[in-house]
């Protein structure tokens, strides 16, 4: 089957002015650098890693909302980065994004119905009479009433304003929708009814789903294949029970060692492994392997040959010089 | 023997469109060398709870109505400011969530946790800094001497937390009040400064109060849990007991809908609406409205937290009445 979503060593850099007086020297943040990723209708695609993994970024790259510095992004087989500006806007009916903070991601001049009606009326997919009854059908189907449409964002708590966010991302239709952390900012009893929402929804209309998050267990819960981002590279790629019973990379080991797990004896009685210092700043990744510095296996090949994916099960592989010497 | 001892705090926010009711009837006691979590959901009257112990809520619009808080023999709901600030620092210490604004941008780390040295015992500046630099060494923070002459912003996320709790315990508090104090940090550093925590109230056996959200942090790092909700304390037990033996219907749903609690991809149980708003009095029981095994006297009788069984204590009536 042909891939929804190919990405083929994407990178995303930043320009940053660096250096005293008046910043005269131009240096590159490498946010996303060098990913390299398929995506088949109809999954879910986790996507974890640490705040400033670029994960984000990626996200955004994916969306086209910033420009990718290089590499190819083939969505259902066409090349985003070469489209003009009207291909583009074309393709962005079926490419739709939720954000984390549904406090900043709606407008709160504009009602419900405003909000939900305006994807379609930018794409000229509003019918003259049916745009109302549009806009209630998807109302309802993220759980939330007509008499709602009329109100303003600010009349709605975080949970409902996310499911507002994704009515809105769902107007269109679209084929792939990427969720850049949707229930991170939002209480543990509410994230589970949004989990469920998104869940029932990719299930019920097949939408594929690149869902981002730091939160470990949420991106097992929710998806069935799982890629680990460390400083703008994917480390680890694989089915998610895959990953979580048989981690490959090291950093992916760590990660899980280092999630707290709410289960007291379970957490008691495993083995603790704690990772030394922090990620490194991506205005200045150490050579190599990334992740030498911080690796307890790191030896001295891992700090001047970049690892390349060492598939080790079928769809499993990761970036890891040592993989034998870990077992 | 108890560090603190809380009885019938009341906490109100007088606003212009009303009272809130954020902290309501809530006691509870901490005792000496004891790690006890305090979790609940955004707005539920954690962190409150705690500021206005320490004399930090603003007044107005804060206002506390009722309670006594003793702390070593001394009712903290009724220090003079200059009394309450002799033991903030001293005897109780707080790091908050976002070390980076807790710590004051413009003064140098080393300034800032010798602080405490300084304002409390009569210490000169000499061992002030020397004591500083084993503090900071003893939080796991690599190169100390050079870091104290460095400012917040020269440090990341992870050092900063280490700064904060090396300020915290630098005068060997008997109380430390860590609220969310990993929240804003990653997970492997959340790790590693956990431990840290850990470690310093081993050396110091001071007692710790852990304010969080996680449930995954409580199971790991407390002995006891407080439940809180709506500005109340639902249920209070040993650490086991509430994650294996809950005894209050929050408590469960509040285990039951974290995603680790299920198989991968079944259906997360959840519980329907939210929170209730503070703003008003709440007659009956707070959780009536979702919970699944309300009665009608749930929604009228005012509930308060009752044993329910050994160190275990619930403000469920139908746990109280013994039929759940």
């Amino acid at each position: 089957m042909q891939p929804l979503l190919e990405l083929q060593d994407v990178r995303t850099y930043f320009p940053v002015r660096v250096g005293l007086p008046f910043g005269r020297r131009t240096a590159m943040v490498k946010a996303v650098d060098g990913v390299t990723l398929d995506v088949q209708p109809g999954e879910v695609t986790g996507l974890v890693g640490e705040s400033g993994c670029g994960k984000s970024t990626l996200a955004r790259t994916i969306v086209q909302l910033v420009p990718a510095t290089g590499g190819q992004i083939k969505f259902d087989g066409v090349d985003l980065r070469g489209l003009s500006h009207a291909a583009l806007k074309k393709t962005r009916r079926s490419l739709q994004m939720v954000f984390q903070d549904p406090y900043a991601s709606l407008n709160p001049r504009m009602t419900v119905l405003d909000a939900l009606a305006e994807p379609l009326r930018a794409h000229r997919l509003a019918p003259r009479q049916g745009t109302v009854s549009r806009v209630v059908e998807l109302l309802e189907s993220v759980g939330l009433s007509a008499r709602d449409m009329r109100k303003y964002p600010h009349e709605f708590s975080g949970g409902q304003r996310q499911r507002i966010a994704i009515a809105r991302a769902l107007a269109l239709k679209p084929k792939l929708l990427v969720a850049d952390e949707p229930v991170s900012a939002l209480d543990v009893s509410v994230q589970a009814q949004i989990l469920n929402l998104i869940a029932g929804l990719c299930k019920s209309t097949g939408l594929t789903l690149v869902f981002i998050s730091h939160d470990l267990a949420v991106v097992r819960h929710i998806s069935q294949r799982i890629a680990v981002m460390y400083l703008g590279k994917i480390v680890e790629i694989g089915p998610t029970e895959r990953v979580f019973m048989n981690p490959l990379h090291p950093y992916t080991r760590a990660l899980l060692h280092a999630i707290p797990i709410p289960d007291p004896k379970r957490d008691r009685a495993r083995m603790r492994q704690f990772l030394p210092g922090e990620p490194p700043s991506p205005l200045n990744p150490p050579a190599g392997c990334a992740f030498h510095p911080r690796c307890p296996y790191a030896d001295e090949r891992c700090k001047c040959q970049v690892p390349a994916f060492d598939e080790r099960e079928p769809g499993h592989a990761a970036t890891c010089l040592k993989l034998d010497s870990i077992r | 023997m108890s560090v603190l001892s809380v009885k019938d705090l009341r906490l109100r926010f007088h606003l212009r469109h009303g009272v809130v009711h954020a902290v309501d009837s809530v006691s509870f006691s901490i005792e000496r060398g004891e790690t006890v979590g305090i979790v609940g959901e955004s707005g539920c009257g954690k962190s409150v709870t705690f500021l206005s112990l320490l004399g930090l809520i603003p007044s107005p619009p804060g206002r506390i109505e009722s309670g006594t808080a003793h702390f070593n023999g001394r009712d903290l709901l009724r220090c003079t400011t200059g009394q309450l600030r002799a033991i903030r620092g001293r005897h109780i210490a707080m790091i908050f969530q976002d070390p980076m604004s807790a710590l004051n941008p413009y003064l140098r780390v080393g300034t800032q946790v010798m602080e405490p040295l300084r304002l409390h015992p009569s210490c000169s500046r000499r061992e002030a800094w020397s004591r500083a630099v084993t503090a900071l060494q003893n939080v796991g923070i690599p190169d100390a001497e050079r870091r104290m002459r460095a400012y917040p912003h020269q440090l990341s996320g992870g050092l900063r937390q280490r700064v904060m709790i090396a300020m915290a315990m630098i005068t060997g508090p008997q109380l430390l009040i860590a609220d969310e104090p990993t929240t804003a940090l990653d997970v492997t550093v959340q790790a590693q400064v956990l431990a840290v925590i850990k470690k310093a109230q081993q050396e110091t056996g001071a007692a710790v109060a852990l304010i969080t959200h996680d449930m995954g942090i409580v199971a790991g790092t407390c002995d006891r849990v407080l439940v809180m909700y709506a500005g109340r304390i639902v249920e209070s037990a040993g650490t086991d007991a509430i994650f294996y033996r809950p005894r209050h219907p929050y408590t469960k749903a509040l285990l039951e809908t974290l995603p680790a609690a299920h198989q991968p991809g079944q259906p997360l149980l959840n519980v329907p609406g939210r929170p209730p708003d503070l703003l008003g009095e709440i007659r009956g029981c707070p959780f009536a409205p979702r919970c699944p095994h309300v009665v009608d006297a749930c929604r009228e009788t005012p509930v308060s937290l009752q044993p329910v069984g050994d160190d275990h204590a619930s403000a469920c009536l139908r746990v109280q009445a013994g039929e759940i």
